[in-house]
């Protein structure tokens, strides 16, 4: 335990911790820009530089363990030179007119120039622009605004284990880009997100539909409906000066339709139809010896990166669309043909923790109709924010209000896709009463909950036992995919989200995704489900209703037209 | 004539710089192309932005097509010290080029290096890979003449 | 004034042939090692208080007692022998003209820190140094003495040749590192360092040319008797490249201790032309710039400490008075410019502001605002950067900031007309 001081401050430190750490414990603020917790340190900002008294240069608070006896300083003249130098440097290479960007106001960047009291920066502004990189669907880079702290490629490639993001050249013209630094629909990129929400500036984000929404909305021909992904209920609120994981359900469908919604369904309803089509697809493969394992589909990153690098692995996912998709298909079909609306007029907007999922909506497998696409916008949860907070609805203070029906009636089961494991608990709930004819005992699977990576369980259908897997992160996917290849895998069915976390942890999630806010969020979204009275999606009124009226059964020839599709290599 | 160079080397990624240099080396253009970038990492078992990263960040190699013999010429103080931007001007006059291009025939790119490591033959220039000191105007004119009779 | 350890059998030694080394009792130091335990062999490299040529003057035997108390069995020795410092060439020379000399030296260091692999990282400019060391390794491994098994011993030691492909930042250490791995230079955080987690994760010695070439004179001579060589501090004999304005440019092995201005003069011969010596740079360009009034001062690393120069006069650079301090500096900070990985923010951004300073006092278009910016860059970025390279960048400005002081004051004060000098 080395005794150490800060500030004139006597601090016992804990064994082999850093500056940066010993100063967090003791509620002591060290600016930083490259680092960002759960990834490595990375050192290369230079923003964190302390005093250590008696050494002539400045120590990085990230990456210096402390030693006995150590005297530190982090708020000295000299410290204070250093870090309003760095920041003038990174600001004289970076895209300073903050009023024209994204992250105005919410800014790293702009909030340390704030705090140092830059007002004049005494170095010339050298920024040679750079095409901006928005040809995809789901994310924008624009190089000008990048301060080549590297979180991106970091996650990028030790997350994800993708590795489209690298620095390109070297000196001043290092860039961060894709190979031969061209763009990202040029190369595998699964359009994750990831990297736009560990950027601590507006170099890397979603490509915005708002103003697509916007004026949709105010299209007097439109009418413009709303579902909203699991996983947003417990975020949004971050976005919004509140806790992270705030459970703000109510406020969310309240707000939506002071924006101006026709009306707010929610996502959760197709979670518990996806259920139902994947649910007996696996039992299908599993009477009739189909490609075992199968492997969950709803998450589009996951998909784009199965196309992408595993092409011989399709055959293995799941033809059940995501639940985003589900929607889509039946707010142009049943949901038209009940209401009395022409399909093209019917404009179905998604809030979702994720980018990908814009690239989910314009796929062209995604259009039941060839006029129009089954989902025409998606926005994520931080645009959700944005347009909330753009329309002056005071969210803190707004009422809860319910979803409209028929696709606002939902069960625990579908809320619970928002976090990593919940697909597959949801799956295993239906799946073993359906099989077994009696009620579980237990509706919560622990085993398959929580942060680690790879996690399995064991579900007992009829007379023989099963082993499911659940992966999270495309990392860890690629292992249980090897695993598979290698002829050594032993489960029947695997659930894989690309995010940390699953859905709650996304790239379109409110800023600064930490795994303790993971965690936080996840919390929340089991919380969601426990308060519910329904808990399975077999159970769901609203679902049984449309197998009634419109589908007729799991599997039906109208349900593999509507709710089912097809992957192709990329 | 890529492949042939590859299954030399073990697919080791730490082969990787050896594999470039080796193949810019091989080709006439002196450049390494995408297409080549990509089955290179292919073989290596890397992501194409790893090698792509490797690729620009060291001087000898270039994503554009470049003369069949790259002449660098130091830039640095102790050749400076000994008149090396009277060599540059010789050069640029002789071949009608300036710094980065290359001569309409394809024989020659003009390019600025750091310290070559021979300061004790300053003013110091590369040739491809052979390096030649204590240049003056005439030696240069020379050399040139003498690279031109090889074609 | 000279004293010849490391070049004693240069020039004469045909380098391209092994036995011409082995009749000069050429490796017979490293078939003394075999008799001695690896801990006594790091002992007597304690005893002669040899210090790293590279730069940071690091005591070897501190480094090599590292290697020998890790637990990891797999480990690698590196040669580094990416010397891209201007004004530096005594690496080449030595590789040129003595290889085995630096074979010799590397499987004392492996044999005493129980590593089995090695690796010469040499710069991609260095063709004929390739060439040689290439042979060199040839002809060893034909002599049995690389290879498994070495004369009988049970000690294995294979080298392999990496070589570089145009980046200055890949002498630092684990930049160098990167770059074997084939990745771009960009260098890691420390700790930990590479004696712990060094190349491919596992602990590895990185020593330059020259250090390495030290050490079969240490076990020769023992190292009582190498440290009477030199100075308390410094032991042993230097290699130091002249060059600039001096009549006869070259490589110059001299005790520590000798005064620089000995050197020059006699061995350098004076400037060409009989000119004054306006400025001298030490150690190259990453070196202080020092006015002639102060050339007394002897080779000694640790005559620079308000530097943090610790390269001990290696390299010693000659200006004379016609030239302009500033077409010099721009020069060397461009050099920087280039050169810097981009990693870290000081150095990547810091180099390019730099230039442009020292561009307006090249252009007499500075004034005093200019001055501060720049010795308060100069100051951020020495203090700040992530390695060796961005902190020693503003060397040469820090040092004429101190002893020529007066001329920039002169440029502000008294523009000169056309600008370039």
């Amino acid at each position: 335990m080395p005794t150490i001081t800060i500030n004139n401050q006597k601090i016992e430190a804990k064994e082999g911790q850093t500056i940066l750490e010993v100063a967090k414990d003791h509620h002591i603020d060290i600016p930083t820009l490259c680092h960002f917790p759960d990834l490595d340190v990375q050192s290369d900002c230079r923003i964190c530089m302390s005093e250590i008294v008696g050494q002539k240069k400045l120590a990085p608070s990230c990456s210096t363990p402390v030693k006995e006896g150590m005297e530190i300083k982090t708020n000295s003249q000299r410290v204070y030179n250093a870090r309003k130098t760095i920041t003038e440097l990174l600001l004289s290479n970076h895209d300073t007119n903050c009023t024209a960007c994204e992250r105005n106001m919410n800014c790293e960047l702009q909030t340390l120039a704030d705090t140092l009291g830059i007002d004049e920066n005494r170095f010339e502004n050298i920024l040679e622009h750079e095409p901006i990189d928005d040809n995809n669907p789901s994310i924008t880079r624009n190089a000008d605004r990048c301060i080549k702290c590297g979180r991106c490629i970091e996650v990028c490639k030790n997350v994800q284990g993708i590795h489209v993001l690298d620095y390109m050249n070297r000196s001043h013209d290092t860039k961060v880009a894709p190979a031969h630094g061209k763009f990202l629909n040029d190369q595998v990129c699964t359009y994750c997100g990831q990297c736009a929400n560990v950027c601590p500036v507006a170099s890397i984000t979603e490509k915005s539909d708002l103003e697509k929404v916007t004026h949709a909305i105010h299209d007097e021909t439109k009418h413009v409906i709303v579902q909203t992904a699991p996983a947003t209920r417990v975020s949004l609120g971050e976005t919004l000066g509140m806790d992270s994981g705030s459970i703000v359900t109510g406020q969310m469908v309240a707000a939506l339709r002071r924006v101006g919604f026709d009306k707010v369904f929610d996502t959760d309803f197709t979670a518990d139809l996806t259920i139902m089509e994947e649910g007996h697809e696996l039992l299908s493969r599993v009477k009739e010896g189909g490609k075992l394992p199968m492997i969950t589909s709803c998450c589009p990153g996951w998909v784009n990166y199965a196309e992408q690098k595993n092409p011989d692995m399709l055959d293995h996912l799941s033809t059940a669309k995501s639940p985003q998709q589900m929607f889509g298909a039946l707010a142009k079909t049943y949901y038209a043909e009940k209401e009395h609306i022409d399909p093209n007029n019917v404009y179905v907007v998604s809030i979702m923790p994720c980018t990908a999922k814009k690239f989910e909506a314009a796929r062209e497998e995604m259009q039941v109709h060839k006029e129009t696409a089954d989902v025409d916008a998606v926005l994520t949860t931080r645009e959700l924010g944005k347009m909330i907070k753009r329309a002056g609805v005071n969210f803190k203070n707004i009422g809860e209000e319910s979803y409209d029906a028929p696709f606002g009636i939902t069960s625990g089961a579908g809320a619970i896709f928002g976090a990593t494991g919940g697909v597959m608990e949801a799956a295993l709930r239906t799946v073993s009463e359906v099989v077994n004819e009696k009620p579980l005992e237990k509706l919560d699977f622990e085993d398959i909950r929580g942060m680690e990576g790879i996690k399995e369980a064991s579900v007992t259908l009829g007379e023989n036992t099963f082993k499911v897997a659940v992966a999270h992160t495309l990392s860890n996917a690629q292992k249980v995919l090897d695993d598979i290849k290698a002829g050594v895998s032993p489960y029947a069915f695997i659930e894989v989200m690309a995010c940390p976390g699953g859905c709650i942890g996304g790239g379109g999630q409110p800023y600064t995704t930490t795994n303790a806010k993971r965690q936080e969020r996840i919390d929340a979204i089991y919380n969601v489900d426990t308060a519910m009275k329904l808990r399975k999606s077999h159970e769901n009124p609203a679902v049984n209703t449309l197998y009634e009226e419109y589908l007729s059964e799991p599997l039906s020839k109208r349900a593999h037209d509507l709710l089912h599709t097809h992957y192709k290599p990329r | 004539m890529l492949e042939s160079i590859l299954s030399k080397y073990p697919k080791e990624q730490d082969m990787l710089i050896e594999i470039l240099l080796d193949v810019q080396n091989q080709k006439t253009d002196q450049y390494l192309s995408e297409a080549e970038i990509e089955q290179i990492a292919s073989y290596l078992s890397l992501p194409t932005a790893h090698v792509s990263s490797a690729v620009s960040f060291y001087t000898f190699f270039s994503t554009q097509r470049r003369g069949e013999h790259v002449i660098q010429v130091c830039k640095d103080v102790p050749c400076y010290l000994n008149d090396s931007d009277n060599l540059v001007d010789t050069i640029q006059k002789q071949l009608g080029i300036g710094m980065h291009e290359t001569t309409e025939d394809g024989m020659f790119t003009l390019e600025p290096t750091s310290c070559l490591g021979i300061c004790d033959g300053a003013p110091a220039m590369r040739i491809g890979e052979h390096t030649y000191t204590k240049l003056n105007k005439d030696r240069v004119t020379a050399l040139l003449a003498e690279y031109r009779g090889k074609r | 004034m000279e004293q010849k350890l490391l070049t004693k059998h240069i020039p004469g030694m045909d380098p391209m042939n092994i036995q011409a080394y082995l009749d000069v009792e050429g490796y017979q130091s490293f078939f003394k090692a075999f008799k001695t335990q690896p801990l006594d062999i790091i002992g007597d490299i304690e005893k002669s208080k040899l210090r790293g040529r590279g730069g940071a003057a690091f005591p070897v035997h501190i480094k090599m007692m590292s290697m020998a108390k890790q637990k990891e069995t797999t480990r690698y020795i590196i040669c580094n022998a990416d010397e891209g410092e201007p004004g530096n060439f005594k690496d080449r020379y030595l590789m040129e003209n003595n290889p085995h000399q630096l074979l010799e030296g590397m499987l004392i260091a492996a044999y005493a820190t129980r590593a089995n692999k090695g690796y010469i990282y040499i710069r991609g400019e260095f063709d004929t140094p390739i060439k040689i060391m290439h042979e060199a390794i040839r002809q060893a491994k034909a002599h049995g003495l690389l290879g498994t098994n070495i004369q009988g011993s049970g000690f294995d030691f294979d080298l392999e040749i990496r070589s570089g492909a145009g980046s200055y930042v890949c002498g630092e250490e684990f930049a160098l590192i990167e770059s074997i791995e084939g990745k771009s230079g960009r260098t890691r955080v420390k700790p930990p360092f590479p004696t712990d987690v060094g190349l491919f994760g596992k602990p590895t010695l990185i020593n330059n040319v020259e250090t390495f070439s030290n050490l079969p004179w240490i076990l020769a001579m023992g190292g009582e008797a190498f440290a009477s060589i030199g100075t308390e501090s410094s032991t042993g004999t230097k290699l130091v490249s002249v060059s600039g304005n001096v009549k006869h440019p070259g490589v110059y092995e001299v005790p520590f201790g000798v005064p620089i201005r000995d050197v020059i003069d006699t061995l350098g011969g004076g400037t060409q032309n009989a000119q004054k010596i306006g400025m001298v740079q030490l150690s190259g360009a990453s070196g202080p710039i020092i006015p002639e009034y102060m050339l007394d001062l002897t080779i000694d690393f640790d005559r620079f400490e308000d530097f943090d120069s610790k390269t001990g006069a290696g390299a010693i650079i000659v200006m004379d008075d016609q030239k302009d301090m500033f077409n010099i500096l721009k020069r060397i900070s461009d050099f920087f410019e280039h050169e810097s990985c981009g990693k870290c923010t000081p150095c990547r951004e810091g180099n390019v502001h730099m230039s442009k300073l020292l561009n307006k006092f090249l252009q007499s278009d500075a004034t005093e605002k200019d001055l501060m910016n720049l010795e308060s860059l100069s100051r951020v970025m020495h203090q700040t950067s992530l390695c060796g390279l961005g902190q020693s960048a503003p060397t040469a400005v820090l040092s004429t900031l101190k002893y020529f002081r007066d001329t920039y004051f002169d440029r502000i004060e008294h523009p000169q007309e056309g600008g370039l000098a």
